[in-house]
């Protein structure tokens, strides 16, 4: 049995069991904190830096999907400065690949717009890169477009953690990273792929897509795949 | 020898500049019309899914993104081999209706109205939409209400009145809501009663125009035009009918595909809009016109009542086929009209509302073209792929890109008649704006390019130095 331990979020006193990270906390208690690597049944990797928290005592931001809680640690989830780097890291997110929205299968339902939208992103405050990036149409039912990929890494994982193919990885490093799935296969040739689609449900962005939709139509059912997960192996 | 420069011109869609060259004696020696800027869409769609082609390619325009959508869903329909499903195509057709509706009533009201009413030697600070507010209130409301009309049917059925998703591959992704259909029936007779006010108060001026009509590109051309096998006006689908001068019908296209087989085209070393022509007859006689003047040439009738009625008219006044580019003016409000007859026709056929709107399918065909009239005139959108959907290669033909060589010859005419290098007014080269204004040319389209909405005009001495520039 997991050790009770009481934090406070933003001044309120909330309890909570050793073991658990500050978002898991955090949201129980109904805090918002924005997040766009994280998806709840799936293994916290700390990718994209949006759920960053303040930690009394503690000289950094530290992201709470990977961070776990301690007793009497006091979080705040919700300040000028937090709100101030969250925002860069949604324009980088903008700023480094072509995301389109007006063209693209998941204009009004992604997660990455709902973000810039939310935090009232009205302009890119870094220079675009313009990468070229390949579209890979190879697959009957799916489309993979590397432009609109953020590399969150959900797919990665819910095709490894919860389909259990683990046909998709991560290549090269840092601003060159790409997607790649059976050491580098286009979709269609990748053997291991079992078609399921849990990929492109749990895609935040419009850059995994189910073939044939046309521009705002892809909408995606990530709840639906958190809910798998969460059932899978008697996790809560 | 003297060259003047307008540029850029105004009340046009896009950025276009003129330059007309003076002999010594300030007679005008030779005219170029340049559409200076380039945007490269054919280019940059390679690689891209069929499927996002739509709302790609509307993007090449925030007036007529519905003809865009039509033509670009049209291909997309032939890649994949289906048969749109009637209701899908009856409601593309209404949703076109409102395109024209609004778009007609931009360029003549907005655009080229401050012209006809307040006249073209009037004080250009006040000849524009704002100076015409002011001299005839009832009018400057009739084109705003006109204008609406037609936007609200676009924002009715796609739900948005630029840039809408509502047209897909296949057909459209939702059916008519019978409460939508209800008010814009509601609507329908006051848009109606001022297509017909603007029409007659059109026929009580244009006879003021005489030297205008005579002299704005009377160069007879051949002429293209959507009509159905009865010979009818159509501006969702149809066939491409060629017409001669004479109105003897030269050619009449069967299936989309083959357009290439009549139409070519034609790069110009000082104009980013390539001059498209008719193939058999060559580049240099291949000059032929599209648009509201060229579809009532084209057309044997409208196919509604009272456009039917006004088409006589219109022939009985100025011929068979009638030549003077001053006349798309008419030829535009008479297709206001006839556009919506058509809608209130659409809207009052039960199947209308029916639910089955959508076709669906992979990559059936790697190659597909999509042929509708634009307010414009022809648009074809043009789409290769590979077996996976992925753009290879595409090709937009642009209904102003088809007046180009026409535009070109019709400045040339105006600047002759018009244009006195010795003693240069204003109100002279605005005629030769206006011209440019008849064909309602959208540029940011043609060139399917970015850049400022204008028109200038220079004037270049013999040793190649600008002596005289105009803003108009």
């Amino acid at each position: 049995m997991a050790q009770k331990v009481s934090i406070r979020i933003d001044g309120e006193y909330v309890g909570a069991k050793e073991g658990q990270t500050i978002l898991e906390v955090a949201r129980k208690a109904g805090k918002y904190i924005p997040a766009l690597c994280y998806m709840e049944g799936l293994s916290a990797v700390g990718a994209c830096r949006l759920c960053i928290v303040e930690v009394s005592g503690v000289g950094r931001l530290l992201p709470a999907c990977t961070t776990p809680v301690q007793d009497g640690m006091s979080v705040t989830t919700n300040s000028e400065k937090l709100a101030r780097y969250r925002r860069m890291v949604v324009d980088f997110l903008l700023s480094e690949r072509n995301h389109y929205c007006a063209v693209c299968v998941s204009n009004g339902h992604c997660e990455l717009q709902g973000l810039a939208q939310k935090f009232g992103i009205t302009h890119v405050h870094y220079g675009y890169g313009y990468p070229k990036m390949p579209v890979d149409l190879s697959h009957e039912r799916f489309v993979l477009d590397h432009n609109r990929c953020i590399l969150c890494t959900r797919c990665v994982r819910v095709c490894a953690e919860v389909e259990g193919a683990h046909v998709w990885d991560t290549a090269s490093r840092g601003i060159r990273t790409m997607l790649t799935g059976e050491l580098n296969r286009p979709w269609g040739a990748i053997r291991s792929c079992t078609g399921c689609g849990k990929c492109v449900q749990v895609c935040p962005t419009g850059a995994m897509a189910e073939k044939g939709w046309a521009v705002e139509e892809m909408t995606k059912r990530s709840d639906s795949i958190s809910w798998l997960a969460t059932q899978r192996g008697g996790r809560e | 020898m003297e060259k003047i420069v307008i540029n850029p011109v105004t009340r046009i869609e896009g950025h276009a500049k003129i330059t007309i060259h003076l002999n010594p004696d300030g007679r005008v020696s030779r005219t170029h019309f340049h559409v200076t800027q380039v945007r490269g869409f054919e280019k940059f769609t390679e690689g891209r899914p069929y499927y996002e082609m739509p709302a790609i390619t509307a993007r090449i325009c925030g007036i007529c993104p519905i003809s865009h959508l039509l033509a670009s869903v049209k291909a997309c329909d032939e890649i994949m081999a289906v048969r749109v499903p009637p209701t899908a195509a009856k409601l593309r057709e209404l949703l076109h209706c409102g395109q024209f509706i609004q778009s007609h009533a931009l360029s003549f009201f907005h655009l080229s109205a401050p012209d006809l009413l307040l006249g073209m030697d009037s004080d250009p600070a006040r000849r524009n939409v704002l100076g015409l507010l002011d001299k005839y209130p009832d009018i400057a409301r009739d084109g705003i209400a006109l204008r609406k009309f037609g936007q609200c049917v676009i924002q009715r059925l796609a739900k948005e009145r630029v840039h809408p998703s509502w047209t897909v591959p296949g057909g459209v992704n939702a059916p008519l809501e019978p409460g939508a259909r209800e008010e814009m029936l509601k609507e329908l007779p006051g848009a109606k009663a001022i297509a017909r006010r603007t029409l007659a108060l059109f026929k009580s001026v244009v006879d003021e125009f005489q030297e205008e009509i005579e002299n704005f590109g009377t160069d007879p051309t051949m002429y293209a035009g959507l009509v159905d096998h009865g010979g009818r006006l159509q501006l969702y689908d149809g066939r491409i009918r060629f017409m001669d001068s004479e109105g003897t019908v030269l050619s009449e296209v069967d299936t989309p595909a083959s357009y290439a087989d009549y139409i070519g085209e034609a790069s110009l070393p000082d104009s980013y809009l390539k001059a498209p022509y008719y193939k058999p007859a060559g580049y240099a006689g291949g000059v032929y016109r599209v648009g509201p003047l060229a579809r009532l040439n084209v057309a044997d009738s409208c196919g509604t009542p009272e456009a039917d009625h006004e088409f006589g008219e219109y022939h009985q006044r100025f011929g068979r086929v009638v030549q003077s580019s001053f006349q798309y003016h008419y030829a535009r409000l008479i297709e206001a009209l006839y556009a919506i007859e058509k809608a209130e026709m659409l809207l009052s056929d039960p199947s209308i509302l029916g639910k089955h709107v959508r076709a669906k399918a992979g990559v059936n065909a790697l190659e597909g073209v999509g042929i509708a009239e634009a307010p414009r005139g022809i648009l074809i959108h043009h789409y290769r792929v590979d077996e996976k959907g992925a753009i290879q290669w595409a090709n937009l033909i642009i209904a102003t890109g088809h007046n180009n060589l026409a535009m070109n010859r019709s400045i040339e005419q105006v600047s002759r008649h018009f244009v006195d290098g010795s003693r240069l007014k204003e109100g002279m080269l605005n005629r030769v704006s206006a011209v440019v204004r008849a064909y309602d040319p959208c540029l940011s389209c043609s060139t399917h390019a970015l850049g400022q909405t204008a028109l200038r005009i220079q004037l270049i001495a013999a040793d190649g130095t600008v002596t005289d520039e105009l803003r108009t």
